[in-house]
């Protein structure tokens, strides 16, 4: 995780403005860079602009000026090598879970073209993946016969099944209670560190932000920026004891003060 | 007695029970037949008539069927297309919603100048009233994908065609099945509406003919026909409704009247 290493994803100078030229401007200036295999957490104000970051990364949109460049290629389109998990787990009703997990394995080569001869080992592969986050006995199941927490546990591992080399998580956790939300941090840095891709999280929770991740960056008030970054030191894996150590209370309180100073400019610009 | 039975059987009572008030409303108020017949004669009638009416009936029946499976093919097809395509709604839906404010009866003259009297103008009326439920339905159900879901299989590279096939279609299933049922009662009064006007078989011809000749029995008669072959084929397209999309009852993010 040296700086040194080419990055996996670079984000150079980018601008995004919304609805043409006179349209609001979402980011300016942004500059991020992320190394292989490393977990990102983006934190900021409300409306500063972290969706449409990922959306920049992951190619849904194009930035209005800089360069996105993700595993070293300008991204002009769909990056195929993501996977992406949002607040809303976003299953299909009409899909059991293991057939939700499948459908990435439609849509992606090279799984796409071997899916018809290869779908029962594809089917093993995603009963494992359901297995490691606690979904074994769920397979035939239907989104609707499982608790928000399943159901973001199965939009996890449809993010994954595809093998990604990149996972983009948009507060994926946002929506549930504390007790579930802390035991699937585990599940993700479980995943994380056995699988080794590249995380970028964004979240409101500063403790989800420092439970996870290796480096946090603090986004500014729209047009958003990267005004800070935080490396986060406790070893791995990280526990609810390490939640409850000095570094990791001093690190949250830190973050939490830039926010309110970034919440307090953007208020303060209004005013003005 | 159970309340699930009762619910059962509540329409029937409700239908006897207005019918008794109309047999009774009848005598007390001496109304003569030629204006309104009671509700006894009528059932004679069906009896007595059964011959002519089930002739009809039949025509009618096929007549409606034939218009709206052409409803089905044309309305899905629109949808799909004004549904998975931006540009194609707005160039479209516009006409659509004006189309489907023309009163069909008065373009039954223009068919029947174009195909002559006879079956084509019925089933052409029938579909004509019937595609657009299916349309909007189809549209609805494509156009209301969730964004999130749309940008995860469009960052896995999928094309219009993929979401449309692994998403759109069986999402829209709910709302397409919905549609049925509106649309075949639809089919019936598109096709009764022309054969009253520019046919000489089918029940809207019978009750034509006999309200010429100030037969009321046979008129209420054949209406009671219509409106029996309506309900049957509600009740079918219901029951395929419930089999084929039991998912989208259950799920909470899927809310559909109809
Ligand atoms: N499709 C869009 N069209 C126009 N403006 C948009 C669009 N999407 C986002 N914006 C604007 O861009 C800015 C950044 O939006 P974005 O969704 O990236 O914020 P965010 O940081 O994810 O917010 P939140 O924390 O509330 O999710 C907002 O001011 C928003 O109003
Ligand atoms: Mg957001």
């Amino acid at each position: 995780m040296s700086a040194a290493a080419t990055p996996l994803v670079d984000i150079a100078g980018v601008r995004l403005t919304y609805g043409g030229i006179d349209g609001t401007l979402a980011v300016d200036q942004l500059n991020l860079t992320v190394a292989p295999g490393e977990f990102v957490a983006v934190v900021g104000p409300s409306g500063c602009g972290k969706s449409s970051l990922m959306k920049l990364v992951t190619g849904l949109l194009a930035p209005s000026a800089g360069s996105v460049s993700v595993a070293g290629q300008t991204v002009r389109g769909p990056v195929k090598i993501v996977g992406m998990a949002f607040q809303n787990a976003s299953l299909l009703p009409w899909r059991t879970t293991l057939d939700n997990l499948m459908l990435p394995l439609e849509i992606v080569e090279p799984y796409r073209s071997r899916i018809g001869r290869e779908r029962a080992s594809f089917q093993q592969d995603a009963r494992k993946l359901l297995a490691s986050v606690g979904l074994a006995g769920f397979e035939s199941k239907f989104p609707w016969q499982l608790s928000g927490g399943m159901q973001q546990r199965a939009s996890l591992c449809r993010a994954l099944i595809h093998q990604p080399s990149l996972l983009m998580l948009d507060e994926p956790f946002a929506a549930l209670d504390a007790f579930t939300r802390e035991e699937l941090w585990d599940v993700l840095q479980g995943i994380w560190i056995q699988r080794g891709f590249t995380t970028i999280l964004v979240t409101h929770d500063l403790r989800e932000a420092v439970y996870l991740a290796d480096t946090v960056h603090v986004m500014s008030a729209r047009p958003g920026r990267i005004v800070a970054s935080y490396k986060v030191q406790l070893p791995r894996p990280r526990t609810l004891e390490s939640s409850f150590l000095p570094e990791f209370s001093h690190l949250v309180q830190k973050l939490r003060e830039h926010i309110r100073t970034e919440r307090g400019a953007a208020d303060a610009a209004q005013v003005a | 007695m159970s309340r699930k039975l009762l619910g059962q059987l509540m329409p029937v009572i409700t239908l006897l029970g207005l019918l008794l008030l109309w047999e009774f409303g009848c005598i007390v108020f001496s109304v003569p037949e030629f204006v309104l017949p009671k509700p006894s004669r009528v059932i004679e009638t069906l009896i007595t008539s059964f011959g002519p009416i089930w002739f009809h009936a039949q025509h009618t029946l096929m007549t409606t069927l034939v218009g709206f499976v052409i409803a089905v093919v044309v309305g899905v097809l629109l949808g799909v297309f004004v549904g998975s395509s931006r540009l194609a709604y707005q160039a479209l839906y516009p006409l659509l919603v004006g189309f489907n404010s023309v009163p069909k009866v008065a373009l039954v003259p223009v068919l029947v100048v174009w195909f002559g009297i006879g079956t084509a103008p019925a089933i052409l009326t029938a579909f004509m009233l019937s595609f657009f439920p299916v349309a909007v339905n189809v549209a609805i159900g494509l156009a209301t994908l969730e964004p999130e879901l749309e940008d995860v299989l469009r960052s896995l590279g999928a094309s219009q065609r993929d979401i449309i096939i692994k998403v759109g279609l069986p999402r829209s299933m709910p709302y397409f099945f919905a549609s049925l049922k509106i649309a075949i009662t639809l089919a019936f009064v598109g096709s009764v509406i022309a054969e009253t006007l520019a046919s000489n078989v089918g029940i809207g011809t019978l009750v034509e003919q006999a309200s010429a000749n100030f037969r009321m029995p046979l008129v209420f008669a054949g209406l009671a026909v219509v409106a029996a072959m309506g309900i049957a084929m509600y009740a079918i397209f219901a029951g395929i409704e419930r089999r084929m999309t039991s998912w989208a009852t259950r799920s909470t993010d899927f809310g559909i009247g109809g």
